[in-house]
């Protein structure tokens, strides 16, 4: 059994950041692995530990850079890593169909035997590369899951989706599929020291939109990056936290909102 | 002029309020005919309920109860075929994220989420947010054509009749390839403190740090005489049971005054505190967006502040 991992490295500003141009300026971001897909990784490492022979394989579409998030999903668990890059990949807003294009190359190559993605990254927030590439990879899928149960006999699994209002919807998904993976779903790991070692020599091959074949060109380009304005007026309770904490507790009293 | 596809969304019998909103979103994108698409349930119910504004023809396509994500890309091909449409514009929900991809993909049409805002002076650009909400960009999009998911609540329902044609669309949808069967809904189980029910909510997010911490809110929360809640991550650790959970896949609370204590304010924990009267923010980033819904803030250390507060009622 083999199972493909999609993974990205997102960036997040500091508290306090400067925007040039379009973009924040380098200096103030922190990349790392994208929350969503931690428990992806985590799922698919599960997976492998349950079950004999499965294969876990990552790939992320990424700059150099990404290597170190990548080297932190094989330190938990993942056996093998697939980048996919090309500078003209960097310049502007990739869209989801894109990134699903590249990933849909990946999918032809490996095969897998289903694929975990995460439900959105936490910077772009598309919320859509995993359904665009099933689509793009003509494979099944369901996005939004906090349950997986496979059963491979039948060649299916049965998962939760996770609707608004704290609904749940049941469903059974045919494989080969993406599976588009939401927090909670598990509690991932930590990796080990002796798996940050071996990360250090499990293979990760990178790739280009050439090698698989497909022609990039973002539709989408960010013309503009600004912080909002906000939209209310906030009243702040300035000093020291002693100061503050004893204007919040008047003002509660005040308003009666609070009768202790 | 541009002809616009807007696509309904119904969950177990009822429409969900957005399927008016995409009417109105619909109808900013495009000058040229308006059309709605609604998909399974009780289409001719659905389609009287959302014969307003400026919609012109309502598809109906009568398969199936409820949301299946394989009817909906079927249908959805079938009657872009028929309409020719340069944009479609469906719900930023999870059945709309569960779709609209797919759709963006099959009709070979750029795509893009949750969108705050439109505009089509020179080509499509699209107002959204990037890094969880402290920047909004504007997207300018080269395609002719796109797939646009709106966010939930930021555009008003259409006021007035719309008068519509609604016709009834013959979709030709291919069961043996549908790859998913719904078999059934549940709702998260509820314990034995509804916060839906509390005055005042103090409520705790990630900038608590450690599960060791909790207490400190939790201290907070008795000494006030308030219901403690919590934002997504505190829950997915398991810290505090699911039924804490403030947010889209959680609750959606209104009480009096809502604490919110480290918590960044992301648009998924906004949508189910956004309609608390008095709205505090405890956080060290004055850049957290959740100041922007806020009425009264405290830019400060929360492991400094709240001791204080508490010692306040003590
Ligand atoms: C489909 C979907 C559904 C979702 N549903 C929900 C939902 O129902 N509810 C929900 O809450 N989220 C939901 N989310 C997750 C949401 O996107 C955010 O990830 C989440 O709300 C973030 O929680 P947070 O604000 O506690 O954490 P963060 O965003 O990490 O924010 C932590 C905040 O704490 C502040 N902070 C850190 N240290 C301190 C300190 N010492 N003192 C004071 N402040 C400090 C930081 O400045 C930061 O603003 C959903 C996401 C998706 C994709």
């Amino acid at each position: 059994m083999k199972i493909l991992v999609t993974v990205t490295e997102v960036a997040e500003p500091d508290d306090e950041f400067e925007i040039q141009g379009q973009s924040i300026e380098d200096r103030y971001l922190t990349y790392d692995l994208n929350e969503w897909d931690d428990y992806a990784v985590e799922e698919a490492v599960q997976v492998s530990e349950e079950y004999d022979d499965v294969e876990v394989v990552s790939v992320t579409v990424g700059p150099e850079r990404a290597e170190e998030t990548v080297r932190q999903a094989l330190a938990k668990g993942v056996d093998r890593a697939i980048r996919v890059w090309d500078d003209d990949l960097g310049g502007d807003l990739l869209d989801p169909g894109t990134t699903a294009e590249l990933l849909a190359g990946v999918v032809e190559e490996e095969e897998p035997d289903f694929v975990f993605s995460g439900v959105q990254s936490g910077d772009m927030a598309f919320g859509a590369t995993g359904v665009a590439l099933a689509e793009a990879a003509g494979l099944e899928w369901a996005a939004v899951i906090n349950d997986f149960e496979l059963d491979p006999d039948a060649g299916s699994a049965s998962v939760r989706r996770e609707l608004e209002g704290g609904v749940e919807e049941l469903t059974d998904v045919a494989l080969p599929a993406v599976f588009t993976i939401q927090t909670g779903i598990n509690e991932p790991r930590y990796a080990s020291l002796r798996g940050i070692r071996r990360a250090q020599q499990k293979p990760l091959d990178v790739e280009t939109p050439t090698d698989l074949g497909v022609n990039v060109e973002s539709t989408l380009s960010l013309s503009s990056l600004e912080v909002p304005e906000t939209g209310s007026d906030v009243t702040y309770f300035e000093g020291s936290a002693d100061e503050t904490a004893a204007e919040l507790a008047a003002f509660l009293r005040e308003q009666k909102r609070v009768e202790a | 002029m541009s002809d616009v596809l807007a696509v309904a969304e119904h969950r177990r019998g009822e429409l969900r309020e957005v399927s008016h909103e995409v009417l109105t979103a619909g109808a900013e994108l495009g000058a040229g005919e308006l059309h709605l698409a609604v998909i399974g349930g009780d289409v001719e119910r659905f389609a009287d309920e959302l014969d307003r504004g400026a919609v012109d023809t309502i598809h109906t396509v009568a398969e199936g109860e409820e949301f299946n994500h394989g009817v909906y890309v079927q249908a959805l091909e079938q009657v872009a075929e028929a309409v020719d449409p340069t944009y479609v514009v469906t719900p930023n929900s999870v059945n709309g994220l569960d779709y609209a991809p797919a759709v963006a993909e099959s009709l070979d049409m750029s795509l893009v989420t949750d969108a705050v805002g439109v505009d089509t002076g020179g080509g499509l650009t699209v107002t959204r947010e990037f890094y969880g909400g402290k920047t909004e960009g504007e997207v300018d999009v080269f395609d002719d054509r796109a797939v646009v998911t709106i966010r939930e609540g930021e555009w008003d329902a259409p006021a007035g009749a719309a008068g519509a044609s609604i016709q009834a669309f013959d979709a030709d949808i291919d069961e043996t390839a549908l790859g998913t069967t719904v078999n059934g809904f549940e709702e998260a189980g509820s314990g034995d403190v509804d916060i839906t029910e509390a005055d005042v909510l103090v409520s705790v997010g990630r900038g608590i740090d450690e599960e060791d911490n909790i207490p400190l809110i939790e201290e907070l929360a008795d000494a006030m005489g308030a219901t403690l809640s919590s934002s997504r991550p505190i829950v997915d650790n398991g810290w505090l049971p699911q039924d804490r959970q403030v947010g889209q896949s959680g609750k959606k609370v209104t009480p009096d005054v809502y604490i919110a204590i480290g918590i960044s304010g992301a648009v998924q924990h906004v949508a189910g505190m956004k309609g608390a009267d008095t709205i505090i923010a405890i956080n060290t980033d004055p850049g957290a967006p959740i100041f922007d819904i806020a009425d009264y803030g405290i830019v400060d250390d929360l492991f400094d502040v709240v001791p204080a507060l508490t010692e306040q009622f003590a």
